[in-house]
């Protein structure tokens, strides 16, 4: 099954390769991974998302709690959380297909961010799922690139 | 002249009580060196850096407090990487000092340069590297507590040269700021109790327990505990010492070569209490037909040891001496006469297990010298009251098997690793913790040449270490396997070419014996310990001689091989 998790960690020199190497030398995968600093300087948010079964995530999530550097280890599993992804996505559609390209864009509420004599670049946040679906419908209009950052989460508000 | 780094380095050791540096010198550590010599500090001259590190090592798991290792750049470090890693995968707190290339070198494939911080991350349970040198005071007394608390492990402090060098008003500081490093030693109040109700209910209990016992003290409750409830007590290759290995109430170790009655009770209890161990594959066999029978009580202060292969039932975070004192406080003016009066049969079984395959062999006085007779009277001779050290293969189950060592940090083996070439520098730094002590270093002909060179160590310092080689010319264990699963296709195994260790000890300017009878073990023996100063022993031991029970790997551990199938 299919997690996010956030990750808070003390910004020091190596972190990131604390928690990447942790993965790599005990056989997790790590889907995505997005790192960023926070409000607080002296300290970053690593959304990553993983696979695993409840057992591997549950290690998973110890081994992270056990690096020094590691604040704190939210696992998203069946909480309420959102989570968004944000994608460039380049296409080079055929002129006939041009308008097609911006219809999608509009649909996905997208934005065009550059346009060029025979190329839209465009930027789409949203849900991984969305963006998916996003890059199958343009990939036969003419779909070059895409770049993407991978899930940044966060929990939901409490309803109280 | 004002303070420099390498001074900060010195005096923030004599603030952690640190008495002894194991080093080795070079580039980038010659201002630490200097330091050495201006402040008198006490420091041994290791022959390779693997050899600095486990002397390190050998002291911190004979004393209890944290051995430290001095090694420059580049290959130094590279060459420790197989001692941090020993450490590791036993959970010992050292702290290791590496020399870096001066901060502007950093990144420019410098002489002598390696990225020590990124070579030693999955080998040390946290590191650093110190750019500033006004924070090196304080790094030094966070890697002492990081590598002392909690699950304990070692910690790379990496100094570049010019940060060694650089001026700095020594101030240590009086705290640590670790707010999220806060390892949890208080075992839980219900979980104990529900702990304690379940093996209360057992009708076949055993107690496994391993290296945790030993890291936070806590044989005299571990003890306390399992004679309380008179109940059968196994333990790993790293809880030896926990009791005394011929205890009434102890089965002896588990495990690939534990003994018939620890595996088969494993195999068969009902409750099992797991007590800082971590159910290594070397303890588990196979890992679903694991004590199958059992619900599972597990303490240990590591989370991540909980769960990790085995499913455990009653979980339980926590310092081990924490949890047996609470456990203790709860079974207070309790009665066990009931529990014991059921558990009866379960005692009988295990005795009829021992019946049918005991840990026994037999001496004839004409054959070669079998390695268990050697490991035998040296159990006899020293009452068990010596600190045993050990290299890896089959010398080091026998004496895990014959050698019942009666105190907690008498044995010092690399058991995770399972790192040849550990004994000797692991014996020096022992005796070194211990000046007192009679150290024996059980080794193998085929481990000890990846460290013989650290025997001129023990010579130089008078360290009077006794070095048995269980000299069998083969590198024993892998012959075992070969012979055993490999159909006696013997491969790269045949060491009849090696040194005359009688004339190397002679080289070296230690005592050189050997036994090559029977009846010439005792007398060797006798003189080796009478001796003041270091001695190597070649026993000359029957060349074929394997090491039961064994439960090949990928097998439950109840289907053991007891010995070499008939021809």
């Amino acid at each position: 099954m299919r997690h996010t998790v956030s990750v808070w960690v003390r910004n020091e020199f190596g972190v990131l390769s604390r928690v990447v190497g942790m993965f790599s030398g005990r056989g997790y995968n790590i889907d995505s991974l997005n790192v960023a600093p926070t409000l607080d300087e002296s300290v970053s948010h690593i959304t990553l998302t993983t696979h695993g079964d409840d057992e591997t995530i549950e290690q998973i999530t110890k081994q992270l709690h056990k690096l020094i550097d590691v604040i704190t280890v939210k696992d998203h599993g069946a909480g309420a959380f959102v989570a968004r992804d944000l994608a460039l996505v380049t296409v080079e559609p055929p002129a006939e297909a041009r308008a097609e390209v911006l219809r999608a864009a509009e649909i996905f509420r997208a934005k065009i961010v550059d346009v060029g004599p025979r190329s839209f670049v465009i930027e789409v946040t949203g849900s991984p799922d969305k963006i998916d679906a996003l890059a199958r419908l343009l990939e036969p209009l003419g779909l070059k690139q895409l770049v993407r950052t991978g899930a940044l989460a966060a929990e939901r508000g409490s309803l109280r | 002249m004002s303070d420099t780094g390498s001074d900060v380095l010195i005096r923030s050791l004599r603030e952690e009580g640190v008495e002894v540096i194991f080093g080795h010198p070079g580039g980038a550590v010659l201002f630490l060196y200097d330091a050495i010599h201006r402040h008198g500090f006490r420091h041994i001259l290791a022959r390779h850096e693997q050899g600095a590190v486990h002397m390190a090592d050998g002291y911190a798991r004979a004393c209890g407090r944290p051995g430290v290792a001095l090694v420059t750049s580049g290959p130094a470090l590279t060459n420790a990487i197989t001692g941090i890693a020993t450490a590791y995968s036993d959970s010992i707190p050292i702290v290791v000092f590496s020399g870096q290339v001066p901060l502007p070198a950093i990144g420019s494939d410098a002489f002598q340069e390696a990225d020590n911080v990124g070579l030693t991350r999955p080998v040390t349970k946290h590191n650093y590297l110190v750019k500033d040198v006004r924070q090196l005071a304080g790094t030094i007394k966070e890697a002492f507590h990081i590598a002392t608390t909690g699950r304990p492990g070692p910690v790379l402090v990496d100094i570049p040269k010019d940060v060694s060098n650089f001026p700095c008003e020594f101030h240590y500081p009086k705290q640590i700021h670790l707010p999220h490093y806060q390892p949890r030693t208080e075992g839980h109040w219900g979980q104990i109790k529900k702990a304690l109700a379940l093996v209360q209910q057992a009708r076949r209990p055993l107690i496994y327990f391993g290296g945790g016992v030993i890291l936070s003290r806590a044989a005299p409750e571990l003890r306390a505990f399992v004679e309380k409830l008179r109940a059968p007590t196994t333990y790993t290759l790293m809880g030896i010492g926990g009791i005394p290995g011929d205890h009434p109430l102890s089965l002896g170790m588990l495990g690939m070569h534990g003994t018939y009655r620890a595996n088969l009770a494993m195999d068969q209890c009902d409750v099992l209490v797991a007590i800082g161990a971590r159910f290594d594959d070397r303890v588990t066999g196979k890992l679903d037909e694991f004590s199958p029978l059992s619900r599972k009580i597990h303490i240990d202060i590591d989370p991540t040891s909980i769960r990790k292969t085995v499913h455990v039932d009653v979980p339980i975070v926590g310092d081990v001496k924490n949890c047996l004192q609470k456990l203790l406080k709860l079974m207070e003016g309790e009665d066990f006469s009931a529990f014991q009066e059921r558990i009866a049969p379960w005692w009988s079984q295990i005795r009829a297990w021992d019946e049918e395959a005991p840990i026994a062999y037999t001496q004839h006085p004409d054959a070669p010298i079998l390695p268990q007779f050697v490991i035998d009277k040296m159990f006899q001779m020293t009452r068990g009251q010596a600190v045993v050290t050990t290299d890896v293969g089959q010398h080091q189950m026998w004496a895990a098997q014959y050698y019942h060592c009666q105190e907690p940090n008498h044995w010092v083996t690399s058991g995770g690793l399972g790192t040849m070439g550990f004994g000797l520098p692991s014996a020096v730094g022992a005796q070194v913790a211990r000046p007192d002590a009679l150290v024996i270093c059980v080794a193998g002909d085929g481990s000890l040449q990846m460290t013989i060179q650290e025997l001129a160590v023990a010579v130089e310092e008078r360290l009077p270490v006794k070095v048995a080689i269980i000299n069998n010319a083969y590198l024993g264990m892998v012959r075992q396997w070969q012979q055993l699963i490999y159909d006696e296709r013997l491969e790269a195994v045949d060491l009849q070419v090696s040194p005359d260790w009688v004339k190397l000890a002679d080289a070296y300017g230690a005592l050189g014996l050997r036994a090559s009878r029977a009846d010439e073990v005792e007398p060797v023996l006798e003189r080796a310990f009478a001796h003041p100063g270091p001695v190597l022993i070649d026993f000359r031991v029957s060349r074929t001689e394997n090491c039961y029970p064994m439960v090949p790997s990928g097998s439950p551990s109840r289907k053991m091989l007891l010995s070499d199938p008939d021809r």
